[in-house]
């Protein structure tokens, strides 16, 4: 059954097209990797599924019931985040943000629910830090945290290893393989890492053929 | 030294002073947390030059209140450079940063050229430099521009502690928000407007040159010390409200020009954050 459908979806910034009328389908339960040379258009494609990024023409279709506040993003860290004054605890519990919340107190539940974020992603010992100064790794984790606090059914990761070393990079797959295998969670990951996409994707999508 | 200073604050423009001083520097310094982090400090030095060019417009037409003037445009101006010139992907453009430079810069000569023609006094050099570093206005406050002063700095913070959450939010991570379903552009519009109101206000404090000092410092300063955005946030309100205060009572019993007094007690804040963060690296 599909989750999320893309009908003649076409995507771009001012006047280049990046994506022209693309038609596509993300199946319920599946482990989607996206894989293609730079600029191929593989980020602004996920930017539009997670509507930061307003389609030009076309639409995308939420199925199966899915509600646009039921999708974690991580998108790729930017330089200003890398020495941004905030404690994990408050970046993780920011994604409830959504959930149009206009008091400015988290209640019990919300907490708790970020508490087992940070558990899954094994940063739960961070909750004090400070973002600026954690590892690359971790700051990739606390990200992951925060998404999956948004994510109820489809997470959507911009390139989640980029600049990690391979065992941070192995500790990140086996934590998105486990929330695909024992959370039930649809993945959609951007990635350069060939090797990973083969083993751990249920699908794979290779964005060097579709955009010429 | 006491003895001079209660003397001094029998005088209600000097109790007036104080009141706008600390609403002004607390409002700025929230904002300016916020500003500095979403890389939009300049946007802010811009935003006060374009205040003075309105002051300028205003002073030519004669507005008998030139707030009527100088808010309505400040606050367009920072619609138009706050939330227009943005590329949704890295924050400015470099299109947007030449912009700023270009408005602000312009602003600044347009408004001396407007007071130089139509001058209406005999101290031109006087009024300008008055207006571009605060030199007395804030001690000739009338109890209008007070309570104008309280009302928005009012409005300012019950907003600010309303979206405290959601403006953090935004700061930390505009796509990611969007992406859950936040309105960010509704918010980037209420913190424009309410960035240009602060500015405004401020420009009455320290003048429209030393503005973004009262913006940036209190919030570099908190930075240096504090790690999470709650802790920053307080500090930084509560550094730019001690560095108001200490450079407005210093500047009523020394005699020197209130503005720059202020930025002067900032810069010392600052240094003083950036040796205390700069020991405790090397202890660690």
């Amino acid at each position: 059954m599909f989750l999320l459908k893309c009908n003649k979806l076409t995507l771009g910034y001012n006047n280049k097209d990046i994506l022209h009328s693309f038609d596509y389908g993300i199946h319920s339960g599946e482990y989607l990797c996206i894989i293609g040379r730079n600029g191929c258009g593989k980020t602004t494609f996920l930017r539009g599924l997670a509507g930061v990024l307003r389609p030009k023409s076309g639409k995308i279709e939420l199925c199966d019931n899915l509600r646009r506040n039921q999708i974690g993003y991580l998108p790729q860290i930017t330089i200003a985040q890398k020495d941004f004054p905030a404690s994990v605890e408050e970046i993780v519990l920011s994604a409830f943000q959504g959930k149009s919340l206009l008091l400015p107190f988290y209640g019990k539940a919300l907490r708790k629910r970020a508490n087992e974020c940070l558990e899954l992603t094994r940063t739960e010992n961070l909750r004090k830090e400070s973002f600026r100064e954690l590892s690359g790794g971790q700051k990739q984790r606390v990200l992951l945290a925060r998404a999956l606090c948004a994510a109820e059914r489809l997470l959507l990761l911009d390139e989640p290893v980029t600049g990690l070393d391979p065992e941070s990079s192995q500790n990140m797959y086996n934590i998105i393989k486990d929330l695909h295998e024992n959370k039930n969670m649809t993945i959609v990951m951007v990635t350069h890492d060939v090797e990973a996409a083969r083993n751990n994707a249920t699908r794979v999508l290779n964005f060097n053929e579709i955009v010429q | 030294m006491l003895d001079k200073l209660f003397f001094y604050l029998d005088f209600p423009f000097v109790r007036y002073a104080i009141i706008v001083g600390t609403l002004i520097s607390l409002c700025s310094s929230l904002l300016g947390v916020t500003l500095v982090l979403k890389r939009y400090s300049y946007i802010g030095d811009g935003l006060s030059h374009v205040a003075f060019g309105a002051l300028a417009i205003a002073a030519v037409l004669k507005v008998t209140n030139n707030m009527l003037i100088i808010l309505p445009v400040t606050i367009a101006v920072a619609i138009l450079l706050l939330c227009g010139s943005r590329d949704s992907r890295s924050g400015i453009q470099i299109k947007g940063d030449a912009a700023i430079a270009m408005v602000s810069a312009g602003a600044l000569a347009i408004g001396y050229l407007l007071m130089n023609i139509f001058s209406s006094s005999a101290n031109v050099a006087g009024d300008v430099c008055t207006t571009l570093f605060g030199s007395m206005s804030i001690l000739t406050l009338k109890p209008t521009d007070v309570y104008l002063c309280v009302i928005l700095s009012a409005i300012v913070l019950v907003t600010y502690i309303l979206f405290y959450h959601k403006i953090f939010a935004i700061t930390f991570d505009e796509n990611f928000a969007r992406a859950t379903g936040v309105n960010v552009n509704a918010f980037n519009l209420l913190i424009a407007i309410i960035i240009a109101a602060i500015i405004v206000l401020a420009m009455n404090l320290v003048g429209a040159l030393l503005v973004s000092a009262l913006v940036v410092f209190p919030a570099l300063s908190a930075m240096r010390v504090f790690k999470s955005f709650f802790t920053v946030t307080v500090a930084a309100a509560v550094i730019s409200v001690v560095c108001s205060l200490t450079g407005i009572i210093i500047a009523i019993l020394a005699g020197t020009p209130v503005g720059s007094t202020i930025v002067a007690a900032d810069i010392v804040a600052f240094l003083i954050c950036y040796t205390t963060s700069f020991i405790r690296c090397r202890r660690m």
